[in-house]
């Protein structure tokens, strides 16, 4: 029980420090420049300590119940005896031959997406501005989607040795010919979603992830290897809420054309 | 004096109800974002890997202090930090003065990435892959320095970031043409950059943006474009975080093919 309450304590008084830097400066700023009377000053206060009580609690929570799991998990599946099975003797099997992981790198993006604060903020946010024109679900599946088909790439990458060079600069093609085709409002908001895709939840799981990877097949190095899963994690985002926006901007289209076709 | 005690009894009966409505209503919410994880997580412990959960206690002890972890903050989003970003703007929008709205951008970019654990992290795994290439000393100064500088480096950018995102919804500059521009300019610089330092590079973009910094920059940035004439929240509101994490990328990389050539 005292161990539970000392774990609580410290991680909040992490977040508290994360908090440390922004109350000063807006302290700051607020006496010796703007000086103008903040209404609502307790009610602010409060909200600034639900949320670094908040922050505290689901991080120690994610400690606790989940990371260790998951890391746990993440080794087995990319270790040599799950992915090659007792008695094989394949020295260098095709790239096929990890079904499991690429299963469990696509689920886990996913899941752990939904799940992050930094989303939920922005995607809140973007919902309200919007007036609900930009529906807060779908933007986080189609967020969610898009560090989910990342994982996978990532894990094809590091199974298959390919340089990470050749998938950035693909990708960042895409991005590019995509921003001149989407409704010029979107823009902003998926380059905004591709930055916050991967902080509290995603990074520990993936990052453990690649390097397990990288330490079972010959040949990865996975102080090399190993980095380069986040940068898959923030990039396909950008591409799949583009694709969300572009679809269903073509289905409105199109709805709008049969409906006037019969009219006519 | 009856009749005015029970009504005050009913009406202290209905607040209660109602916030136990209410706080039933986004504990579900919380619970709804965090369930496909277990989920997930679930499966592949008794269906793939078939072994069962170990400590299963701890597990859901931690699963509930997640979920209300994320209903407390969930709650500060929408009474501290957006309120504060928000307000913020408006009041730097009606003093006018240019100049210290782009110290404080800086400041703020600067001051909650410099000591931001990621980041941290980070940069000392990328002090022992240049160690690892031979590039610096093992000795504690050298190697002290370089992860230094690292983190000094991403801390300018991410604070250079959030000024070019303010300038941009000032002076309407098109968004996209910049970003374009940007990736354009970061695909060319990584064929010039050293291996060892890529992967780091691009991974210190996706780090930096942490729970606290990204609401209060979003709304920073919408409550910028509210206030300003002839600006759309949705369209130059957003956009702060994209900077914050393509720049990095670019600085990094400079920054590699500085120390990695000397």
């Amino acid at each position: 029980m005292i161990k539970e309450i000392t774990d609580i304590g410290y991680s909040l008084l992490i977040s508290g420090r994360d908090m440390l830097p922004i109350i000063t400066l807006i302290l700051f700023f607020q006496l010796f420049f703007l000086r103008q009377p903040i209404p609502n000053k307790g009610r602010l206060a409060l909200g600034l300590l639900y949320c670094a009580i908040g922050l505290g609690l689901f991080l120690a929570g994610l400690k606790r119940a989940l990371f260790p799991i998951g890391e746990i998990m993440a080794r087995q599946l990319s270790s040599p005896e799950f992915v090659l099975g007792a008695g094989s003797l394949a020295e260098n099997p095709a790239w096929w031959a990890y079904g499991w992981i690429y299963v469990f790198g696509a689920l886990i993006g996913y899941s752990t997406t939904i799940a992050e604060p930094s989303l939920i903020a922005i995607a809140v946010k973007a919902e309200k501005v919007s007036q609900g024109n930009i529906n807060q679900w779908g933007l986080r599946n189609a967020v969610a989607l898009g560090v989910a088909v990342g994982i996978v790439l990532g894990i094809l990458r590091i199974i298959t040795g390919a340089p990470l060079i050749s998938f950035i600069v693909v990708g960042y093609i895409i991005i590019v010919i995509q921003t001149f085709l989407t409704p010029r409002y979107i823009v902003p908001l998926a380059y905004d979603s591709g930055g916050v895709t991967t902080s509290l939840v995603t990074v520990p799981l993936i990052v453990a992830m690649g390097l397990g990877l990288s330490n079972t097949i010959p040949g990865r190095n996975p102080v090399l290897d190993g980095f380069g899963m986040v940068a898959f994690a923030s990039l396909f985002p950008i591409i799949s809420v583009m694709a969300y926006i572009q679809c269903a901007h073509v289905m409105t289209l199109w709805r709008s054309k049969k409906f006037t076709k019969g009219k006519l | 004096m009856v009749f005015k005690f029970s009504n005050r009894l009913e009406k202290s009966n209905w607040f209660i109800a109602r916030t136990i409505k209410v706080l039933w209503v986004k504990t579900r919410e919380a619970g709804r974002d965090i369930l496909p994880l277990f989920l997930v997580i679930a499966f592949f412990q008794i269906v793939v890997i078939q072994q069962p959960f170990p400590n299963l206690g701890e597990v859901i002890l931690g699963a509930i202090m997640v979920v209300v972890g994320l209903f407390f903050f969930l709650e500060g989003l929408d009474m501290g930090l957006f309120p504060i970003g928000e307000s913020i703007a408006e009041a730097f929008a009606k003093k006018g003065n240019i100049a210290w709205l782009l110290v404080f951008s800086f400041l703020l970019g600067f001051s909650t990435t410099v000591a931001e654990p990621a980041l941290i992290a980070i940069s000392a795994e990328a002090a022992n892959v240049a160690a690892d290439a031979g590039f610096i000393d093992r000795n504690d100064s050298s190697y002290l320095n370089y992860a230094l500088g690292l983190r000094l480096t991403v801390a300018f950018s991410v604070g250079l970031a959030v000024v070019l995102g303010v300038l941009r919804i000032l002076l309407d500059w098109p968004l996209h043409y910049l970003m374009a521009g940007g990736y354009t300019g970061v695909m060319i610089m990584t064929f010039f950059a050293p291996r060892e330092i890529i992967g780091i590079a691009y991974d210190s973009g996706g780090v930096t943006t942490s729970a606290v910094t990204v609401p209060l920059v979003t709304a920073l940035g919408v409550g910028l474009a509210m206030s300003i004439r002839q600006r759309n929240p949705l369209l130059h509101g957003f956009g702060l975080i994209a900077f914050a994490s393509l720049l990095p990328i670019f600085f990094v990389l400079a920054y590699g093919m500085i120390v990695f050539n000397q």
